[in-house]
């Protein structure tokens, strides 16, 4: 087992020595410069990530594409209606009965993908209410994006909230937080989450002065995000306990910082690196508890589309018309395999034991 | 020892009141509007709707109505709203084919899993663990939902590389080769994911395991290669894979599965529970939520105490 890391050791050495001679002096570099370091020399890892702003990209300029490439909306039918196919009509849902020699076409399917044989329209194809899919692929992008993202957002930074202010006073306050992340911890997540999505996509929710309407993208971002707190929170918990009995932490206490002071400039940039990897991966993750709750039903309500609700709709069709299902699938796949990548080599670059685990 | 089992079983049993509770809460309280204007579904009369109130004493505290549907879940008695069939009885119908579908998807993923880990773990670095490695993160990348559509248009019966059969399940008991095949598919479809997870936790873990210092002594004594590896690297590696499968297997079985019985049309818990959220209907979630919790906080005490007996630097006070 060779995991000795030579080769680096001599890299890193040739150029302190190359410094030294020129300056003199040997030059400090921050973690998160040598974190960069490493990362800008993962290319597979930065592949993934412009892949991943790719997407977001493309499906940012959904309005641009409606507008000027595909001239529909993402939910607008085109039900009995044709278009022009190299100079020849056809039919957006096809109409079935019989044809010149008698034999039969089941009504009802939808147009396959045309590329760009029919001028932008329908470049992927239509579904079975006569809709654009590729217009509907990028706004349900955007949609599952800023789930998402959205709940990504939500979830870590209260998830990094209830961990530093249960780190740093424990006692009583540890004990109601990490009761309150039992609690959620023992339900099952996929059955809480739908519990509360489906319960909350009938009247919205209506609590506490808080008004959100049923149908809105909130919903699951909020659901998705509170389900998930203790997934984050419980191991960022354990790391703040542990930096807690430091003596940086003392030292700060002794020269009179306050506590918030303490846990936002001394604990907080401590945990940061964790926090970063985590929020890379809880947005792949939420991506897919994104997709599966509205596959189920009880996550973006229709007509909105989402990549969930749109393999939904192309299930009861995968005989006649596969692309339905297929193509928002592989847009999940991509989107979060280009983060769960990203997420890895970023973890690589910032763990320095994983300098000793990647070196052969 | 004994009085670390009984403390885990008390805060066990809070866990599931707790659970239960909030559950109701969800579902009577957070709509908002006349719970039993909605419990009764779009076609229901005065009469229906009158009913619904008497019967979850929607008039009373809710504490009480609470009490009301605990009394008669636990005692057997619950009825769902829109079916009116036994609740307990529907959950013991979707058993056969949850725990089919798991334990059979278990074994799969921890074998899988386990091989996957090592065999990149000891060429680490090398091809076979760059394919795997990628292999795994578009495993962990897949939805399963996705996965099992997919398993299911290209290897089902009457598509294009027919040689499955097309969902639903066969009881073990009435046919227990068409019950195989029926399972296969699934058992893969759910699996993937937690091969792909598991392979890369292992690895890291051998990994990390044999920079240790005993690795080396056991090594500089002249212990064999693979003795060093499954006697002293592999088994402390294990450990916290015992902890991930334990909490994993229990939501698996408690309805986490839901998503690939919904694809497969395997009649089991997760389905049941699929049916129930569609037609808003409380009293199968209230019980697939409770049989859920129940997996979810065993299996967590299980899971403490083989840790223990597998670690003794952790055993409980």
């Amino acid at each position: 087992m060779a995991t000795e890391s030579t080769t680096d050791f001599t890299l890193d050495t040739a150029a302190a020595l190359a410094a030294a001679e020129d300056e003199g002096a040997i030059e400090g570099k921050s973690p998160w410069y040598l974190a960069w370091r490493r990362l800008r020399r993962n290319y597979v890892a930065l592949a993934f990530l412009l892949l991943f702003f790719v997407i977001v990209a493309a499906c940012l300029c959904a309005p641009l594409y409606k507008d000027h490439i595909a001239h529909t909306g993402p939910n607008t039918g085109h039900l009995g209606e044709t278009f022009t196919r190299d100079g020849k009509q056809v039919a957006v849902v096809s109409k079935g009965g019989f044809g010149q020699n008698g034999e039969f076409h089941a009504g009802g399917i939808p147009v396959g993908p045309q590329f760009w044989h029919a001028g932008g329209k329908y470049v992927l194809g239509a579904d079975n209410q006569g809709r654009d899919v590729a217009v509907r692929l990028l706004y349900g992008g955007l949609n599952s994006l800023a789930v998402g993202i959205g709940s990504a957002i939500i979830c870590t930074f209260f998830a990094m909230l209830f961990a530093l202010l249960a780190g740093y006073y424990g006692g009583k306050t540890d004990w109601i937080i990490s009761r309150f992340f039992d609690l959620i911890w023992a339900f099952p997540v996929l059955l809480l989450a739908i519990a509360l999505g489906t319960a909350l996509s009938i009247n919205g929710f209506h609590h506490f002065g808080i008004n959100i309407k049923s149908g809105s993208l909130w919903i699951p971002t909020l659901v998705i995000s509170y389900v998930l707190i203790p997934y984050v929170g419980r191991p960022l918990r354990g790391q703040i306990l542990s930096l807690r009995e430091k003596e940086f932490i003392e030292a700060a206490t002794s020269q009179g910082a306050s506590s918030w002071r303490v846990m936002l400039s001394e604990l907080l940039p401590n945990i940061a690196s964790t926090v970063l990897v985590f929020f890379t991966l809880i947005i792949a993750n939420n991506i897919l508890t994104e997709a599966g709750l509205s596959f189920l039903g009880a996550g973006v309500q229709p007509p909105s589309a989402s990549w969930g609700t749109m393999i939904a709709d192309g299930q009861s069709r995968i005989a006649t018309a596969p692309w339905l299902a297929i193509i928002p699938g592989i847009m999940i796949v991509l989107t979060v395999l280009s983060l769960n990548v990203f997420g890895d080599g970023l973890r690589d670059a910032l763990d320095p034991r994983a300098k000793v685990r990647m070196e052969h | 020892m004994i009085a670390f089992v009984i403390r885990r079983l008390i805060g066990a049993l809070l866990v599931l009141i707790a659970v239960s509770f909030i559950t109701y809460l969800i579902f009577v309280k957070i709509p908002g509007g006349d719970p039993a204007f909605r419990i009764a579904g779009r076609t229901a009369t005065a009469q229906n709707i009158e009913d619904i109130r008497q019967k979850l004493k929607l008039d009373a505290p809710f504490y009480e109505q609470y009490w009301a549907m605990m009394k008669s879940l636990f005692s057997g008695s619950l009825v769902s709203y829109s079916s009116q069939l036994n609740v307990v009885d529907q959950i013991k119908a979707g058993i056969p084919a949850t725990f089919s579908l798991c334990i059979g998807a278990a074994i799969i993923w921890l074998f899988f899993g386990i091989l996957v880990g090592i065999i990149s773990a000891v060429t680490a670095g090398r091809w076979s663990d760059r394919v795997i490695t990628v292999l795994a993160l578009i495993g962990i990348s897949l939805p399963v939902f996705w996965l099992g559509l997919m398993a299911r248009y290209f290897f089902a019966q009457g598509h294009p590389f027919a040689f499955m059969p097309d969902g639903g399940y066969v009881p073990f008991t009435a046919n227990p080769w068409q019950w195989f095949t029926h399972l296969l598919m699934p058992w893969w479809v759910l699996a993937v994911l937690f091969i792909g997870f598991y392979g890369r936790v292992l690895r890291s873990n051998i990994l990390d395991t044999i920079n240790e210092d005993y690795v080396r002594t056991a090594k500089a004594k002249g212990l064999a290669y693979k003795r060093v590896m499954v006697k002293h690297v592999l088994r402390n590696s294990l450990i916290p894979i015992v902890t991930l499968f334990g909490l994993d297997f229990a939501a698996v079985i408690g309805g986490s599965a839901i998503l690939t019985e919904t694809v497969f049309d395997l009649k089991g818990v997760g389905w049941y529970a699929a049916q129930a959220v569609q037609d808003l209907d409380l009293p199968p979630i209230m019980g697939v939520t409770i049989y859920a919790t129940f997996f979810i906080v065993l299996f967590s005490v299980v899971v403490d105490l083989t840790y223990a007996w597998l670690d003794p630097r952790i055993r409980p006070t």
